[in-house]
């Protein structure tokens, strides 16, 4: 047994670093790598070379993670976030044995449950029962493990009545219900999670959630757990680690972890811009047509992107169209700075647009009763069919930020009370019954 | 956890890797993972089929009574003067064994590359339950050919060596080793060159007919041809299996000699191939 500062070390990694080749890797077939292979014996020009590509990409490499030293303690459930790319899904694959790393040591005391998905192995054909023996022994229990724990499982799962029907024939929420219900009961020291805590409806997520939490803190389990999602961190991890381009930039405090990488994913926007050019903006999603867009926008009246509680927002936007619409609408989404929904206006009309039309407009947008902080104001450009399914056409993931400042009377609880502050209620007297 | 110490599982993961490191103990360890490989292998095959696990049986009396009708009767091809159907149920059951090890686990990188890229178990426990499953289904397809022997052995028209049979599990046990090694390499390589994947098929159906399958041994002539046969490792142990089932049978302790070398030499190549991938595979397939 390993200890340090008195405490019993679960995982060490010391120096890892993985590498990946950017491009294509190899001519995809042997006789063309033999050619290239072939070609350079020679010393003759490669044949399997694209003209058009660019050569220094070919043969580059990307550090996915570069250099990562971290001691994870025993009983520990640590939070691993970080912006896409950050290298968090790599970890995760070394320390679950997915992929060996390019270099550096891990060192992994305690089994590992590897759950980067649940469900892994399960056979379509094969009924629920057969399932959960299937995937619990790929999980690493053996069969009388899992023999002992078959009740248990099958009480979680919800699905009792149709344990023994193929799981083809479930649906999908069963199907995870059910996969997440073996991995939850795996009998490992240490439980590597990537997101899957989100399976299942709202009352299954809560016990997924609660039963990750009893694990950590009763049963002394390490954890390990990768999420977007703030919240889900905030409840189940005691230390937290913040990962950008392959290094870890900040490990301690769960709060302050969160800060910082809030503070990094939204340090491109400044609160005292207020005119914003939205023709090339990196935030339009690429998956619409392009037809019609936002832009520009400008919060008028404002020199900064700061308001009240109660304050009218003023924006004014230009919309270009190439194409005509019979009735182009706007939707505007709210959310907190991660990325938590606040709420929605769901629908405004923009009017007729001609193909190749510009025009501006002044759209005042009350949110009222948001609390304290920074969000995310999303636009959405759309146009509804005569059935009334509704057809995006720009997308701006955000179109602005914009920081709420009201002065506090109360401290306001983010995590339990949600972001609107309702009026405050009338009370009067009353003859009761 | 009270029941577990920690220091019972310590994994220590490096960048190095070393070329002959089998980790059998953590295979051991998984040992019910491939029970269940091999029952899966079972259990999806016939599921929602009429007549179920019958095809095993069903499959190769088929088409060893094709190839009986097509190579004895009408190609007129000579058995040793064992009964033909006999001869043809032995020869697929042997040939089905070998073929299904090497092709199965051809495909085992890729088809489970889903499965793989998610979830750490032993690698080797995939080939291992492959093996197994084509072992029990040759096992089966023995009973099959068993029923026809004591059939021709009533009748007197076949002879088999009893003794000889004490082989029969070496030499599955050679040919699974064999198949595997093979089915290994090509699997490793299918993982960044998918063109192998369809070569495979092809090579092995071309495989069988410079195996003495269609045909005993004892009708080749003397010359190139009948030392490429000779020099083909498949070819001996199908004619011990055979010599001890249908009683007729060539034998020669050199090219045996050789025939386990080359078995022994793709099976480390394998393991080689096999250790270096198993690694980051995942990365590249």
């Amino acid at each position: 047994m390993k200890t340090e500062q008195n405490r019993e070390i679960a995982i060490r990694l010391s120096g890892v670093k993985k590498r990946y080749k950017l491009g294509q890797i190899g001519g995809g077939t042997l006789t063309a790598d033999l050619q290239s292979w072939w070609a350079r014996v020679r010393g003759k020009e490669d044949p399997n070379v694209t003209v058009d590509v660019d050569q220094r990409l070919i043969g580059q490499t990307f550090m996915a993670l570069n250099g990562i030293d971290l001691t994870v303690y025993k009983g520990e459930a640590l939070g691993i976030i970080g912006s896409n790319g950050a290298g968090k899904s790599t970890m995760l694959k070394l320390l679950c044995r997915v992929t060996a790393p390019t270099e550096g040591e891990i060192d992994i005391y305690g089994r590992i449950a590897s759950m980067l998905e649940v469900g892994t192995g399960f056979n379509g054909e094969m009924t629920g029962r057969e399932n959960v023996y299937m995937n619990g022994t790929i999980l690493g229990m053996t069969k009388a493990e899992i023999d002992a724990k078959m009740e248990d499982i099958i009480e979680f799962s919800e699905v009792r009545e149709f344990i023994d029907t193929p799981v083809k024939r479930y649906s999908s929420g069963m199907f995870v219900k059910l996969a997440f219900s073996v991995a939850a009961h795996l009998d490992s020291e240490i439980m590597i999670m990537d997101e899957v805590l989100a399976v299942g409806d709202v009352a299954f997520q809560k016990k997924c959630l609660d039963k990750m939490r009893e694990a950590a803190k009763k049963e002394g389990r390490t954890v390990l757990y990768v999420s977007h999602n703030m919240n889900t961190i905030r409840r189940l991890c005691d230390r937290c680690i913040v990962l950008d381009k392959g290094k870890i930039i900040f490990q301690g405090n769960v709060d302050d972890a969160i800060e910082l990488y809030l503070s990094n994913t939204h340090s491109a926007w400044s609160e005292n811009q207020t005119r914003f050019d939205l023709s090339n903006s990196p935030c339009r999603s690429p998956y619409t047509s392009g037809d019609a867009r936002v832009t520009y926008l400008e919060l008028v009246g404002k020199n900064s992107a700061m308001y009240a509680s109660r304050e009218s927002m003023n924006l004014g936007i230009r919309v270009q169209t190439r194409k005509a619409y019979d009735d182009l609408k706007l939707r505007i989404e709210v959310r907190y700075s991660d990325d938590s929904p606040v709420g929605t206006m769901p629908c405004v009309s923009l009017g007729r647009f001609d193909a190749g039309e510009t025009r501006d407009f002044l759209v005042k947008f009350s949110p009222e009763g948001l609390t304290n902080g920074r969000y995310r104001i999303d636009f959405v450009l759309f146009e509804t069919d005569e059935v009334g399914s509704s057809f995006d056409q720009d997308l701006l993931l955000p179109a602005f930020y914009c920081e709420i400042q009201e002065p506090e009377d109360i401290v306001w609880n983010q995590t339990t009370w949600g972001h609107i502050r309702f009026p405050e209620a009338k009370v009067e007297a009353w003859k009761g019954v | 956890m009270a029941d577990m110490t920690q220091s019972d599982y310590h994994i220590h993961i490096s960048s190095q890797h070393r070329w002959f490191q089998l980790n059998l103990k953590e295979v051991w360890q998984y040992r019910d993972l491939i029970y269940l490989f091999t029952k899966r292998s079972f259990v999806v095959s016939y599921k929602q089929t009429v007549l179920g696990p019958a095809w095993i049986f069903l499959t190769p009396l088929f088409s060893s009574i094709v190839q009986a009708f097509v190579f004895g009767e009408i190609a007129g091809i000579e058995t040793d003067g064992v009964p033909v159907l006999l001869f043809y149920l032995c020869s697929n059951a042997i040939w089905t064994f070998f073929s299904t090890c090497l092709i199965n686990n051809a495909n085992t990188f890729t088809e489970n590359a889903y499965v793989f890229g998610k979830v750490y178990f032993p690698r080797l426990t995939m080939p291992i339950s492959n093996i197994l499953s084509c072992a029990i289904r040759f096992g089966i397809q023995m009973i099959l050919v068993l029923l026809f022997m004591v059939y021709f052995l009533i009748q007197g028209q076949v002879a088999p060596h009893w003794a000889a049979w004490l082989l029969i599990p070496l030499e599955l046990v050679h040919l699974g080793v064999l198949g595997m090694g093979f089915g290994i390499i090509v699997s490793s390589m299918t993982t960044k060159y998918r063109d192998l994947g369809v070569l495979v098929g092809f090579g092995v159906s071309l495989w069988m007919y410079l195996t003495p399958i269609v045909y005993p041994l004892s009708i080749a002539a003397e010359g190139w041809m009948k030392t490429l046969l000779m020099l083909n490792p498949v070819t001996i142990p199908v004619e011990i299996i055979r010599y001890a089932v249908v009683g007729k049978g060539t034998f020669l302790w050199g090219y045996y000699g050789l025939s386990w070398l080359l078995t022994l030499a793709v099976a480390l190549l394998g393991i080689m191939i096999f250790n270096k991938v198993e690694r980051t595979f995942m990365d590249t397939v």
